[in-house]
C-alpha cells in the first residue's frame, strides 16, 4: 500500500467523520458512563482521552489482524480478552513510569474495557477491515470521543470548579468579585448528562445530515 | 481452515488464554520493581507531606531521614515491640483483631520540635483511603495531615488529598477535657472555631464520612500509648519541678 492510498480521501474520511458526522458519543451515544464520570476536571479527561486512543487504536489492529482466525461465536469474548489485556497493559506501565498520571485515573483506567465504543468499533469495523484502516478507524473515534470528552469538562469545570487544569481562572478574572458564584450542580453527574445533551442539539441544529425525517 | 469448528473454537480459547496469561506475568513480573519502588518512596513522601515537608519523590529518600527520627511498632497496650514500623501493612493489621493489631508510628523533628505521625487506613467510597496525621508533643494538636484514595471520584471524593481539604486540620484539637474527639469532617461546613472539625467536600459526602471514621478508630487505638507519654510527660515535670526545688533547698542551706 504506498502511502499516498494510505492517506486517500476514503481513509482520510475515517479520521474526520467521528469527529461530528459519526461522533461515537453525540451520535452513536456510546461511551457515556465514562463521560459523565470523569468530566469533572479537564485532566482526568484528557488523560482518559489519550488511554482510550492507545487502547482503541491497538485493539483495532490486532482484532483486524486475527479477524481471518477468530471463531465468530466466541469472537466478543476475544475482544473482551485484548481490550482487558492491553488496558491492564496501560495500567501496569503508567504504575512503573508515570506514577503520578496513573493516580489520577485510579479507577477509570480499569473502566475503559466497559467502554462500549471500544467493543463497538472492532465489532462493526476491525472485523472486516485490514490492519491500516482500522487503525485509522481506531485513531478517528477516539479523537471523536476525546474532543466530546474535553468539551464537557472544561464547562464543568470552569463553571462547577471555576478552575481549568487547577488553575483558578475566575479567580484572577475577578468574575467573583461581580457576585457570581461556583454552579455546584455542574460538578454532580446529572449536569454531564444535560450538558452532553446540549451538545448534541448544537450538533444537530447546525449539522444538516444529522437532521432525521418525518 | 473452518474456523467455526467446536474443536477449532475451543483450541483458539485455549491458546488465547495461555499466551494473554503468559505476557500478562511477564509484564507483571518485570514491571514490578519499578512500581514497588515508586510505592515505597510516596510513602516517605506522604509522612513527610504531614509535617509540612514537601518535596518531589525523587527526592523522599534522602531527606526522609533528615527528619524522622524514630520509628516505632506499638502493641494495642500502648508498649513498644520489635518491628519495622515502616514495613507494618496496615491494610494486614485492620483485618487483625484489636487487641492483636501491630500499630506503627513515627516521631518526626521539624524546627526543633517533636512530632507524632500516625499512619491512618479506612473506607471511602469506592475503595481504601489512607493517609497520615502528625501531632504536636502535646499530643493534642495537629500539626498537619495527608490524605489519599484508591479510586474515589475525581473532581468529589478525590479531593481529600488537596490542600484545601488538608491544611485546615494543622491546629485542630483531638482531644477535649481528656477525650477523645477526634477531627470530624462536616458535611456543609465547619463552623467557625470548631476545634474539632474541617469542611467537608461537597458531593463527595461518603469520603468525607470515611476520613471522619478513619481518624477516630485509628487515634483511638493510640490512646493507651498517649496516655503512657502524657504520664512521662507529666512524670519528667515534676522531676523538673522537684529539681529546681532541691536546688533552692540547696541554695538556701548554704
Amino acid at each position: 500500500m504506498s502511502k499516498n492510498s494510505f492517506l486517500s480521501k476514503k481513509n482520510k474520511m475515517l479520521l474526520s467523520d467521528p469527529l461530528d458526522d459519526n461522533n461515537p458519543i453525540t451520535v452513536q451515544v456510546l461511551g457515556i458512563c465514562s463521560a459523565l464520570a470523569i468530566t469533572v476536571q479537564l485532566k482526568p479527561a484528557v488523560v482518559m482521552a489519550l488511554s482510550v486512543l492507545v487502547v482503541l487504536s491497538v485493539a483495532n489492529v490486532v482484532v483486524s489482524l486475527m479477524r481471518k482466525m477468530i471463531p465468530s461465536r466466541i469472537r466478543i469474548i476475544v475482544f473482551l480478552v485484548v481490550i482487558a489485556t492491553l488496558v491492564i497493559l496501560v495500567d501496569q506501565v503508567l504504575k512503573a513510569f508515570v506514577y503520578d498520571v496513573s493516580k489520577e485515573l485510579s479507577v477509570f483506567v480499569g473502566l475503559i474495557i466497559t467502554n462500549c465504543i471500544i467493543c463497538g468499533r472492532l465489532e462493526a469495523f476491525a472485523m472486516a477491515n485490514p490492519p491500516g484502516k482500522a487503525f485509522l478507524d481506531g485513531l478517528g473515534n477516539s479523537f471523536g470521543y476525546g474532543i466530546i470528552l474535553i468539551i464537557v469538562a472544561f464547562f464543568r469545570e470552569l463553571l462547577g470548579a471555576g478552575t481549568l487544569f487547577g488553575y483558578p481562572v475566575l479567580e484572577k478574572l475577578g468574575v467573583y468579585d461581580l457576585g457570581y458564584e461556583n454552579n455546584g450542580m455542574m460538578i454532580l453527574p446529572p449536569m454531564a448528562l444535560v450538558t452532553v445533551g446540549v451538545l448534541i442539539w448544537w450538533q444537530r441544529a447546525r449539522n444538516e445530515k444529522l437532521i432525521e425525517n418525518e | 481452515m473452518d474456523v467455526n469448528k467446536n474443536s477449532y473454537t475451543f483450541s483458539f480459547a485455549a491458546i488465547m488464554v495461555v499466551v494473554v496469561a503468559a505476557l500478562l506475568s511477564i509484564a507483571a513480573i518485570a514491571l514490578k520493581p519499578f512500581q514497588s519502588k515508586n510505592v515505597l518512596l510516596e510513602k516517605k513522601q506522604n509522612i513527610l507531606s504531614s509535617v509540612g515537608i514537601n518535596i518531589d519523590r525523587e527526592d523522599a529518600d534522602v531527606q526522609y531521614p533528615l527528619y524522622v527520627k524514630q520509628e516505632l511498632v506499638l502493641n494495642a497496650n500502648g508498649e513498644i515491640v520489635d518491628g519495622i514500623a515502616f514495613d507494618v501493612d496496615l491494610q494486614k493489621e485492620l483485618k487483625k483483631d484489636k487487641n492483636l493489631q501491630l500499630l506503627p508510628l513515627f516521631i518526626s523533628e521539624v524546627d526543633e520540635k517533636k512530632q507524632y505521625i500516625i499512619p491512618l487506613r479506612g473506607k471511602g467510597l469506592w475503595g481504601p483511603i489512607w493517609g497520615f496525621i502528625a501531632l504536636e508533643d502535646d499530643l493534642n494538636k495537629v500539626f498537619g495531615a495527608v490524605f489519599d484514595h484508591k479510586g474515589e471520584t475525581p473532581g468529589l471524593g478525590a479531593e481529600i488529598n488537596r490542600p484545601f481539604f488538608e491544611d485546615p486540620f494543622a491546629g485542630k484539637t483531638i482531644f477535649e477535657d481528656g477525650e477523645l474527639i477526634s477531627i470530624k469532617v462536616i458535611k456543609g461546613g465547619a463552623p467557625k472555631g470548631d476545634m474539632h472539625g474541617v469542611d467537608g467536600i461537597s458531593g463527595g459526602t461518603i469520603t468525607s464520612d470515611g476520613v471522619s471514621d478513619m481518624l477516630y478508630e485509628r487515634l483511638s487505638m493510640y490512646l493507651p500509648y498517649f496516655s503512657k507519654v502524657k504520664s512521662e510527660m507529666d512524670n519528667d515535670l515534676n522531676i523538673s519541678k522537684t529539681d529546681t526545688l532541691l536546688t533552692l533547698n540547696d541554695i538556701i542551706i548554704k
